[in-house]
């Protein structure tokens, strides 16, 4: 069990997408990464930046950072943490997220959207992390 | 949270006449050029005249626009400056206002970039009209652009909220001379969206209603409309089926024969909604074979329709037997085969049609979501007409 968005909650993520044959497959030609941003809200008094780099089906590294200049990623997804807490457990979809507005992402959609599959297996994957909520 | 949206509606005989009554000084009007040839466009500008709002022509959308057509199109708005952008034609001139209106306020975008979460804002400088001239997409009341990456060969499915319509008229007129073949594929794609805009995991009551009322609807006048193209009840109801079409998918989503049928359509350019409509059965029965939820969504269906009454499994495997012979009643075809696809041609595709499958949202918003391997199988099942039995 580890809190959300910890580095400690960031390695079992880490590992729960690297067991994850659908996302491998999904995702053999990907090569981006990102920032999930946890926006103040709720418990969260301070913004949350968590550095995500995958790389052909694989995640190469998380890391949870509190300079967000650290990295340059290609995408950033920003929303807060009573949000991220629904996508993570699956109670609201990512893309449903974005289209009420919920949730920000910023970088080219259109890449995203060639990879529909891989993201829905990285929020399935989520699920597999025991995890301690924040509230 | 979630949200429903739908435009401002002016409908039934002379709806037109509405126009007279919006607020505005320029048109940009986004259409093709065989809605010119057909002479509605005049329809249109007449109105425009009426109320002596200036107007400028777009008329460069091709079937399935391309994102250099949406490019030309924001290039031509941005130098025309106007306050309202109508699309007027088919689904395609639809979407493409909707791309095109989001270029007015934001030159720079590449259309294939237009994000969901992101504000635009463009109604600080114009307002959206959509003019269907085909009974079908339910683009008219949707926030939803499909567009077509011609490099790729493949379609983009994009939404923002923004983009819908705040008007749509839907005039008889418009659709009265709609030839049988376009009557048939645009009929198609509405009973698509009304059928998997109620079974998509996104829909709620709000939804059910309008995909009801639009499948029950489109059994009942389809066929009128394909045989008498000048029954104009016939026509009016499946303007009003198409609206609600769009209603009910536009604010949940379409499914798995939307995905398999734009994958279809991308590589072997055919008209969306004979590809959509051609993968419904057999989507259905995938559905019904693995998930009691979507089959009883069916039977529900199935029995508001006064096609069966029986077990949920009788009524959903009646229901897509219906869809079929309403196919078989206006010419549609009931297999890829029947496209005239060449089948070594379509088995050399099979790999690009299941990964296009696979990331269409829409494969995602239905309660059995099929892996590569069963992809695989339907789209082999479908080739040859074969019941899915998997």
């Amino acid at each position: 069990m580890a809190k959300f968005m910890t580095q400690e909650w960031g390695e079992l993520y880490k590992e729960a997408i690297n067991n994850n044959k659908a996302y491998e497959e999904a995702a053999k030609t990907w090569e981006g990464d990102f920032y999930f941003v946890m926006e103040p809200g709720g418990p969260v008094k301070e913004p949350f930046y968590t550095y995500i780099d995958l790389y052909h089906g694989k995640c190469r590294k998380i890391e949870i950072v509190t300079d967000p200049s650290k990295y340059k990623p290609e995408f950033v997804m920003s929303a807060p943490y009573p949000v991220w807490k629904r996508i993570a457990t699956k109670e609201l979809d990512p893309i449903k997220s974005m289209i009420t507005r919920q949730a920000k992402l910023t970088g080219n959609m259109a890449k995203i959207m060639r990879y529909v599959k891989a993201a829905n297996e990285l929020t399935n994957s989520t699920t597999k992390v025991p995890t301690e909520w924040l509230d | 949270m979630w949200t429903f949206s739908c435009p401002f509606i002016a409908y039934g005989d002379n709806a037109l006449e509405y126009i007279a009554q919006i607020q505005g000084k320029k048109a940009f009007i986004v259409t093709d050029k065989n809605i010119v040839k057909l002479g509605l466009v005049k329809l249109v500008t007449d109105q425009l005249d009426a109320v002596n709002i200036k107007w400028q022509i777009f008329d460069e959308v091709e079937p399935e626009p391309s994102l250099d057509t949406i490019k030309k199109g924001g290039v031509a708005v941005g130098g025309y400056q106007p306050d309202w952008v109508i699309g007027l034609g088919g689904g395609s001139c639809m979407d493409a206002a909707k791309a095109i209106i989001i270029l007015l306020v934001r030159p720079d975008l590449e259309p294939d970039c237009i994000m969901a979460s992101d504000t635009y804002n463009f109604r600080a400088k114009a307002r959206l009209m959509a003019i269907p001239t085909t009974s079908g997409t339910g683009s008219e009341a949707t926030s939803m652009i499909i567009l077509t990456d011609t490099k790729e060969q493949r379609k983009i499915s994009m939404m923002n909220l923004e983009c819908m319509p705040d008007v749509a008229i839907l005039d008889p007129v418009m659709v009265a001379g709609m030839p049988p073949q376009i009557t048939a594929d645009t009929g198609m794609d509405v009973l698509t969206h009304a059928i998997e805009g109620y079974v998509s995991t996104w829909g709620t009551s709000l939804t059910d209603g309008p995909g009801l009322i639009a499948t029950r609807k489109v059994f009942e006048y389809l066929p009128k409309a394909y045989k008498n193209e000048n029954d104009l009840e016939a026509r009016k109801e499946m303007q009003n089926a198409a609206v609600l079409g769009g209603m009910s998918f536009g604010n949940s989503m379409a499914g798995l024969g939307h995905s398999t049928g734009h994958a279809l359509g991308a590589i072997f350019h055919l008209p969306h909604g004979r590809t959509v409509g051609l993968f419904l059965p057999y989507t259905m029965e995938y559905l019904i074979n693995g998930s009691e939820e979507t089959t009883a969504k069916y039977a529900e269906i199935a029995r508001y329709c006064g096609i069966a009454s029986g077990s949920d499994k009788e009524c959903a495997k009646a229901l897509a037997a219906k869809i079929l012979a309403l196919a078989k009643e206006i010419g549609q075809p009931l297999s890829v085969k029947d496209c005239g696809i060449d089948k070594a041609k379509y088995e050399e595709s099979i790999p690009g049609l299941i990964d296009r499958a696979l990331n269409e949202a829409m494969t995602m918003t239905i309660s059995r979501i099929p892996e590569g391997e069963d992809l695989e199988k339907i789209f082999k099942y479908a080739y040859e007409g074969k019941s899915i039995d998997f």
